[in-house]
């Protein structure tokens, strides 16, 4: 049995770790938070020198050519860092969607720049309240254009480049956008999370290409959603393992009737049920990284289990944040809101729990009829 | 990372393969070793003490025990790969575990020579069977407050009071009990640790009764029990230290996991049950819960392969170890109320998810409670203070107490 990551990856990690203290405590995030800008610009460019960006790229594209297992471990402690960047719409879905069914000439254009940081990628997606579906869906692609409104994209106001979910006849068709080029129009809405900044993209007619086949779209929306569910999950145990350390050193050092307040029991047993919800989801982090290195098919129910155990996680590292921190966490001040928000961003960005555990059954449902 | 055997692992799969392959039948597929209910017949007890006699003549019975005991100094992952692998055959109930697995330890730390050879061959071979008797009435989770007494008289120590939750006391040979032999100093201070012979005049053994109809445990009664002096295990007042020996003992259930969810069960169950006319499968709150639960459970496993992989590395694995039971038991509850509600009017009836109802608290509580688990995490992993204790230092008589319960 060796369900492990090697020396080599946690000296990966380490290293990750030790960059980010040093170029991204929690002011950093605070600062972007109080300056209105959308990110860290800085940062993205020192993540992409790193090879962050460009972990899963295959080095003839420009990338690192790490590995998937690299890639968790470096999202992780992104997570921890709750780094101002967009790091999960241009890595885990942009990225993924061209590595999965860019032709070459796509992959040599926008891998290189996606791995260099001088590009920045999202997911177009939702259109409209709740989660959509193939029927829903009314942005259309047709002739090489598209058409429609998009809203709450990812990064929406900083990337250059957009893969958008569209209709074309009676499928779907996932289209390849730059941004840069004539009939887009964005308009910036405000986020929980003002770290990951959301906007409102309208095209009208805008030229886009195919990405893999025209109305074949639905399943490999599919797969890159699980894809990257795998890797949100993995930034979403980091901010949920990071809250809990937080929690805790506050709750040693407040005193109250004489006591840390550590000591109660009533918070312990709470502090220990976090524990619990992030050693779960931390097993089934691994178990998806499993999958989705090895390519293997049980990533169509390890993605679900991954992503929904880390969003109850990081959901409930941050509400018991605010919560054991007493007034103080209720406050600007005290950085438990920089967590409290990134925990709703991130549990709601690519589909809630609730929408993750019916695509759950769905597959356990057809697997036992099969 | 992968799930496979290194080379020396799958030597060591191969080679106890083969020898239950010479020695047993293999599981038919679907069934299962009820360990449980079979306990107390005596043919069962027969076939256990012969097939641990077998295991033991050939260097198969205490993997992980030293050599001069009978053991073969195996590594923790062999042992997990044994017991995996011998649960794939009939193999008649395990009633040997506390002792080889607690007892037997113990007596390797603190017994005297003589002690050592009077005892562990017996145990290990099968010959005997042993008995833990620690918890109390009054004293559970709370194990130092226990109140059996052991008064010295001559060579000898007459032990009075009252022992519970003992599994299969009725059928052990020897026992072992730790008592109060000082109640003028704090309380764990005053506490001696004894092997006691369950054949002795004063031992009353009663079988207890549970929630669910069955009797695995019992409540041993002790009135002036003689017991030699030189049974005693480690000095006296010196008990709780030989006590936690035995507790640290206590294998940690590894691998596994997931509370024995099969999923496909519920989704048919859910299928087959009809929620505002139609399917209770197409009902978004069912979905919901099934999702929920085959989620928990899988992170249940695959937090067990963590587990084991640390062992495969030679790593111990630590007190985190311990949320395969905080979160298993309740959830097999949870499922089984669950499966009644699928059953909706009818879920009354007595059937398999009732009976799992029924006996399922009683996982909750066995080996430290969820409350207790969940001290140890806080505790022990995240490192927060301990509980202020007002009794610590306070001499056992004075200590208060509640009023006796039944």
């Amino acid at each position: 049995m060796n369900f492990d990551f090697s020396e080599d990856q946690k000296l990966l990690q380490k290293t990750a770790r030790d960059f980010l203290a040093e170029h991204s405590p929690l002011q950093v995030n605070r600062n972007v938070l109080e300056s209105g800008k959308d990110w860290n610009s800085d940062l993205w460019k020192q993540t992409a020198e790193m090879g962050w960006q460009g972990a899963a790229i295959p080095e003839s594209y420009g990338g690192a050519g790490f590995g998937y297992l690299e890639l968790a471990l470096i999202a992780t402690e992104v997570g921890r860092a709750i780094a101002p960047i967009p790091f999960a719409a241009s890595v885990y879905l942009a990225t993924e969607a061209i590595l999965l069914a860019g032709n070459d000439a796509q992959k040599k254009k926008w891998l290189t720049a996606l791995a260099s940081g001088a590009a920045v990628g999202t997911l177009a997606l939702a259109e409209g309240l709740g989660f959509p579906s193939p029927a829903s869906l009314k942005t259309t692609y047709s002739g090489g254009k598209v058409s429609g409104k998009k809203i709450g994209v990812p990064g929406g106001n900083i990337a250059t480049v957009a893969v958008v979910a569209a209709k074309s006849g009676s499928g779907v068709t996932l289209a390849l956008v730059d941004l840069s080029s004539g009939g887009v129009t964005r308009k910036p809405t405000e986020s929980i999370d003002p770290t990951q900044a959301v906007a409102e993209l309208e095209f009208t007619g805008a030229p886009a290409e195919v990405l893999g086949a025209e109305g074949k779209g639905h399943e490999l929306l599919e797969t890159v959603l699980d894809r990257a569910a795998v890797l949100l999950a993995w930034e979403q145990l980091g901010g949920a393992e990071r809250s809990l350390e937080l929690t805790r050193d506050f709750a040693m050092g407040r005193y109250a009737f004489g006591r840390p307040i550590a000591s109660f029991q009533a918070l312990k047993h709470r502090m220990a049920d976090e524990y619990v919800a992030i050693e779960l989801a931390k097993s089934n982090c691994y178990w998806g990284v499993w999958a989705l290195e090895n390519n293997d098919p049980e990533l169509a129910l390890a993605a679900p289990a991954a992503r929904v155990s880390a969003t109850q996680a990081f959901d409930l590292a941050s509400v018991e944040m605010v919560q054991i921190h007493g007034g103080v966490g209720f406050t600007w001040e005290y950085d438990c809101h920089l967590f409290y928000r990134r925990a709703k961003q991130q549990g709601l960005v690519i589909g809630t729990a609730s929408n993750w555990r019916e695509k759950l059954v769905q597959r356990l449902a057809a697997k036992a009829a099969a | 990372m992968d799930f496979n055997d290194t080379k020396e692992e799958a030597e060591f799969r191969a080679k106890a393969r083969a020898f239950l392959d010479k020695h047993l039948k293999p599981l038919a597929k679907g069934e299962a070793n009820n360990m449980l209910s079979e306990r107390d017949d005596r043919d069962s007890i027969t076939r256990a003490k012969a097939w641990q006699a077998t295991k033991y003549d050939n260097g198969w019975a205490v993997l992980t025990w030293p050599k001069e005991f009978g053991g073969r100094e195996a590594t923790p992952i062999q042992s997990v790969i044994w017991n995996q692998e011998e649960a794939k055959y009939r193999v008649p109930p395990a009633i040997f575990g506390i002792g080889l697995g607690m007892l037997g330890p113990t007596i390797m730390t603190h017994g005297t020579q003589e002690q050592k050879d009077k005892y562990i061959k017996k145990m290990a071979r099968g010959e005997e069977v042993w008995c833990q008797l620690f918890s109390e009435p009054a004293a559970g989770s709370d194990l130092a407050g226990l109140r059996t007494s052991a008064v010295k008289k001559g060579d000898d120590w007459i032990i009075n009071g009252q022992k519970i939750w003992t599994t299969g006391a009725h059928f052990s040979k020897w026992g072992m009990i730790v008592t109060r032999t000082d109640p003028t100093v704090a309380k764990h201070a005053g506490l001696t640790y004894f092997i006691v012979d369950m054949e002795s005049p004063g031992v009353e053994i009663r079988q207890i009764k549970q929630i669910n109809g069955g009797s695995g445990f019992n409540t041993v009664f002790f009135t002036d029990v003689k017991v030699p002096d030189s049974n005693r295990l480690g000095r006296v007042g010196d008990g709780w230290r030989v006590a936690l020996t035995t507790l640290m003992n206590e294998r940690a259930s590894i691998g596994g996991g997931g509370g024995g969810l099969r999923t496909e069960d519920l989704i048919r169950q859910a299928r087959n049950a009809e929620l505002n006319g139609k399917p209770a499968l197409e009902d978004s709150a069912v979905r919901q819960k099934i999702a929920d639960f085959y989620i928990r459970s899988s992170g249940l496993k695959y937090t067990g392969y963590r587990t084991l992989t640390a062992l495969s590395r030679g790593t111990t694995p630590g007190p985190e170890s311990s949320i395969g039971k905080l979160v298993g038991a309740p959830m097999g509850q949870e499922v089984a109320a669950f499966a009644m509600e699928l059953q909706g009017l009818a879920g009354g009836e007595l059937g398999a998810a009732q009976e799992a109802y029924l006996g399922s608290p009683g996982l909750r509580i066995a080996g430290g409670t969820d409350e207790i688990m969940r001290n140890i995490l806080a505790e022990r992993v995240l490192r927060l203070p301990p509980e202020p204790r007002l009794d610590k230092e306070t001499a056992f008589k004075d200590i208060p107490t509640g009023p006796a319960t039944k």
